[in-house]
C-alpha cells in the first residue's frame, strides 16, 4: 500500500507531538487538545475512546488533516501535516486517507457504485473505471448484489458497509473512523468491525476508530484512552482474548 | 465528478423542476415581453415600410410619423427644385373612418399618393392592378381591410366592391400586402387629390413630401441638401439603427421617450427577472444546503474548492440552459401563434435571445456564487459532527 514517494516511517503510519488545540478566545476560550502526543502503526487497529467533549473528534479531525492545530507536530505517513496548506492538505487527504463517518454520508440520490466511486473520481479515475473497481470492493464488503441500489433502500450496516467500501476503493494506508458503529445495532456492528478487522489487517493499513461503543473495543490491538483533552492510558489489548461484540469488554 | 454533480442534480426532482421552472418563467416572461414591446415599436413605423421612398420631407418639427404638421402645397416644389433631388412627390397619411353596412365604424389608415407617379404605391399587389388607382374613386386596400370591412357582406370584400370613407364611395381595384400599423387599422392606398376629398375639411393637409436623391449622390447627401434649401427636415428612411437622422429611428425614439409603453413593458421584464433570481437563487440555496454534508464530506475526502464550485456552476448552468431552452421555444410558439394571428405585434431581434440568455446565465451564476460562499464556510472538519 506504501505510495511512490511515501518516506520511510518504520512502521509508524501516525505521530502525533505535544499537540495542542483551543477554540474561542478570551473567557470562552476552550482548550480541547492539552499537549497530546500518540502513534498509530501500520497494520493495527487503534481505537480512541473517552467521555463525551473530551476532545476524541478534534483530534481525529487534525489527524486526518481536516484541521489545523494551535501548536505541535503530526507526521501522517511520512507527511508534516503542521506544514501543509489548502491544496496540499487536500490532495494529501485524497490520496492518502479513507474516511467513514457516523452518519456514513452517502450521497443519497446516486448508486451504491457511483457512491463508492467518489474517491477514486475524487483522484481523476475516469467514470468506468472507477465503477469497475467500485464493484469489485462492494463484492468484497459483501454488497456485491446491491451496486445497483441507492443506498436509501439499505439498513444501517449496509450502508456502513457501502461507506467502508467507499474508503477502501482507493487502498489509503490510513482510514479514520468516527463512530462507525454508533448508528448500527450489535448484530450489523459486528459484520462491521469484522469487516475492519480483515481490512487492516490484509492490507497493513492503519486504522483509528474513534467511539464509544464499549461493545467493539475487543476489536482493537491498542486502545488510547483520552479524557479532558489529554491521552491518559494507551494499552495492547490481550490477543488471545476472542472478542465477541454482543459481550461487555470489562475495563 | 460532473457526471456525480448532474446526478446529484437530477437526483432531486423536486428542486430540479423548481429551477427549471424558475428559469424558465422568467425566460418566457423577458423574451415574451420584449418581443411585443419590438413588436410595438416596429408597427409605429409601418408606414414608412408601405410607403417606401428614400428620403420623407417633413415641417421641421416632426419628430415621428404618426404625427405630422401640415406642409405648404408649394413645399412638393421646393423639394423637387433642389439640384440633388431626382423626383419629388407629396404624400397624405391620416386616420379615416369607414361606415359599415352595420352602421358601424372601422379606422383605416389612408395613403393618398401622387397619381401620375405612384410614388409610395405598395409594394406587392396580390390582386388588381396598381394603374387602376387612377380610375375614379379607385382604393387599393391591404389584406387586413379583407378581414376586417368584410364584416356584414355576403362574400369577403374583393375587387369592384365598395365602401364609404366620411360617406364617399371607394371601390377596391387591388389588394395588397402591407406592415400593420401601428394603430391597427387597415391601409388603404387612393390618390393624392382623392384622399383630400376623402378627409373633413379641417384635415387635410400635405402630410409629407417623399423624395428620391438623384443618381451619383447618396441618400444622406440628398436629404442634407433639402434641410438646407427649404428649412424642412429631410429623414433617410432607412431602418431602425443609430441614425438619428433616419425616420424609423426618430419615430421608435420618439414612442419610447413620450408614451408609457416602455415603463409597463420594462415592469413586467423586471417582475420577470425578479421572479427568475428570487426563485433560482433560493432553490439553488435550499439545494447546496440540503447537500451540505454531502460536499462537506466531498470535500474532507479531498476534492479540491475549485472543483466543487465547477460542480455547482455546472448545476446551475445545467438548469439555466434547460431553462431558457424551454422558456425560448415557449416564446418562440407564442410568437408564431401572435405572427399566424397578426396579434399582438412580436418581433424578435436576434440580440433579445442572445440577451436573455446572458442574463439566465448571470443568474445561475449569481445562485452558484451564493452556493460558493455556503461551502467555503463550512469547514472539512464539520463533516464528524453530525
Ligand atoms: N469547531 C468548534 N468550535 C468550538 N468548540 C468546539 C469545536 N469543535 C469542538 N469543540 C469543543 O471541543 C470539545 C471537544 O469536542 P470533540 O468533538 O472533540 O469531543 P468528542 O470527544 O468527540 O466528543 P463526543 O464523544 O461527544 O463526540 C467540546 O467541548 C466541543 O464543544
Ligand atoms: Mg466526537
Amino acid at each position: 500500500m506504501a505510495t511512490d514517494s511515501q518516506p520511510a516511517t518504520n512502521g509508524i503510519a501516525v505521530d502525533v507531538r505535544g499537540v495542542n488545540k483551543s477554540f474561542g478566545s478570551g473567557e470562552s476560550r476552550l482548550h480541547v487538545l492539552k499537549d497530546v502526543s500518540l502513534q498509530a502503526r501500520t497494520g493495527e487497529i487503534l481505537m480512541l475512546v473517552g467521555p463525551s467533549g473530551c476532545g476524541k473528534t478534534t483530534l481525529l479531525s487534525a489527524i486526518a488533516g481536516t484541521m489545523g492545530v494551535d501548536s505541535g507536530e503530526i507526521d501522517v505517513l511520512g507527511n508534516p501535516l503542521h506544514r501543509m496548506r489548502g491544496g496540499a492538505l487536500t490532495r494529501f487527504r485524497a490520496k492518502n486517507i479513507g474516511f467513514i463517518f457516523q452518519q456514513f454520508n452517502l450521497i443519497p440520490t446516486i448508486t451504491c457504485a457511483e457512491n463508492v466511486s467518489v474517491p477514486l473520481l475524487i483522484r481523476g479515475v475516469s467514470a468506468s473505471a472507477a465503477k469497475k473497481k467500485a464493484r469489485e470492493v462492494l463484492d468484497a464488503v459483501g454488497m456485491g448484489d446491491r451496486w445497483k441500489d441507492r443506498p436509501g433502500k439499505l439498513s444501517g450496516g449496509q450502508q456502513q458497509r457501502i461507506a467502508i467500501a467507499r474508503a477502501l476503493v482507493h487502498e489509503p494506508p490510513l482510514v479514520i473512523c468516527d463512530e462507525p458503529t454508533a448508528a448500527l445495532d450489535a448484530k450489523n456492528g459486528e459484520i462491521v468491525l469484522d469487516l475492519f478487522r480483515q481490512v487492516a489487517r490484509a492490507a497493513g493499513r492503519a486504522v483509528i476508530i474513534v467511539t464509544h461503543d464499549n461493545r467493539i473495543f475487543s476489536y482493537a490491538d491498542r486502545i488510547a484512552r483520552m479524557d479532558d483533552g489529554c491521552i491518559v492510558d494507551v494499552h495492547r489489548t490481550d490477543p488471545r482474548e476472542t472478542a465477541h461484540f454482543e459481550h461487555e469488554v470489562p475495563h | 465528478m460532473i457526471g456525480l454533480a448532474l446526478k446529484m442534480l437530477f437526483g432531486d426532482t423536486a428542486k430540479y423542476l423548481m429551477l427549471i421552472a424558475g428559469l424558465f418563467l422568467a425566460t418566457f416572461l423577458i423574451v415574451q415581453q420584449v418581443s411585443v414591446f419590438c413588436g410595438l415599436m416596429r408597427w409605429t413605423t409601418s408606414t414608412l415600410k408601405n410607403v417606401g421612398a428614400p428620403i420623407w420631407v417633413v415641417e421641421e418639427r416632426v419628430e415621428q410619423v404618426n404625427e405630422t404638421n401640415a406642409l405648404r402645397d408649394t413645399d412638393v416644389a421646393r423639394v423637387r427644385s433642389v439640384s440633388e433631388v431626382a423626383w419629388a412627390m407629396p404624400v397624405f397619411s391620416g386616420i379615416q373612418r369607414v361606415r359599415m353596412d352595420d352602421g358601424s365604424f372601422k379606422t383605416i389608415q389612408l395613403i393618398g399618393i401622387d397619381s401620375a407617379s405612384l410614388a409610395g404605391a405598395p409594394t406587392r399587389i396580390l390582386e388588381g392592378t396598381l394603374i387602376d388607382l387612377r380610375l375614379p374613386n379607385a382604393v387599393i386596400v391591404d389584406e387586413l381591410a379583407v378581414e376586417r370591412l368584410s364584416k356584414g357582406r355576403p362574400h369577403p370584400l374583393t375587387l369592384g366592391d365598395t365602401f364609404e370613407i366620411n360617406d364617399i364611395e371607394a371601390r377596391v381595384v387591388g389588394i395588397c400586402e402591407a406592415k400593420r400599423s401601428f394603430t391597427g387599422g387597415p391601409y388603404v392606398w387612393t390618390t393624392y387629390e382623392r384622399a383630400l376629398q376623402y378627409t373633413p375639411p379641417s384635415r387635410k393637409m400635405l402630410s409629407a413630401v417623399i423624395a428620391g436623391p438623384v443618381e451619383g449622390v447618396s441618400v444622406d447627401e440628398a436629404a442634407a441638401a433639402i434641410e438646407k434649401a427649404t428649412g424642412l427636415k429631410a429623414f433617410v428612411n432607412r431602418g431602425f439603427g443609430e441614425n438619428e437622422k433616419d425616420f424609423n429611428t426618430s419615430t421608435i425614439w420618439w414612442y419610447v421617450r413620450n408614451t408609457g409603453i416602455p415603463v409597463s413593458f420594462g415592469t413586467t421584464v423586471v417582475i420577470g427577472l425578479i421572479v427568475g433570481i428570487a426563485i433560482a437563487c433560493q432553490t439553488f440555496y435550499a439545494f447546496v444546503l440540503d447537500n451540505l454534508m454531502h460536499l462537506g464530506a466531498l470535500k474532507a475526502m479531498g476534492t479540491s474548492s475549485f472543483r466543487l464550485s465547477m460542480m455547482l456552476i455546472v448545476q446551475a448552468f445545467t438548469v439555466g440552459f434547460i431553462g431558457f431552452g424551454l422558456g425560448l421555444a415557449a416564446s418562440s410558439v407564442f410568437a408564431a401563434g401572435a405572427i399566424e394571428r397578426g396579434q399582438p405585434p412580436v418581433y424578435i431581434p436576434w440580440i433579445l435571445p442572445v440577451a436573455t440568455f446572458g442574463v439566465i446565465l448571470a443568474i445561475c451564476s449569481l445562485a452558484a456564487l451564493l452556493g460558493i460562499f455556503r461551502l467555503s464556510r463550512f469547514e472539512p472538519a464539520m463533516v464528524f459532527r453530525a
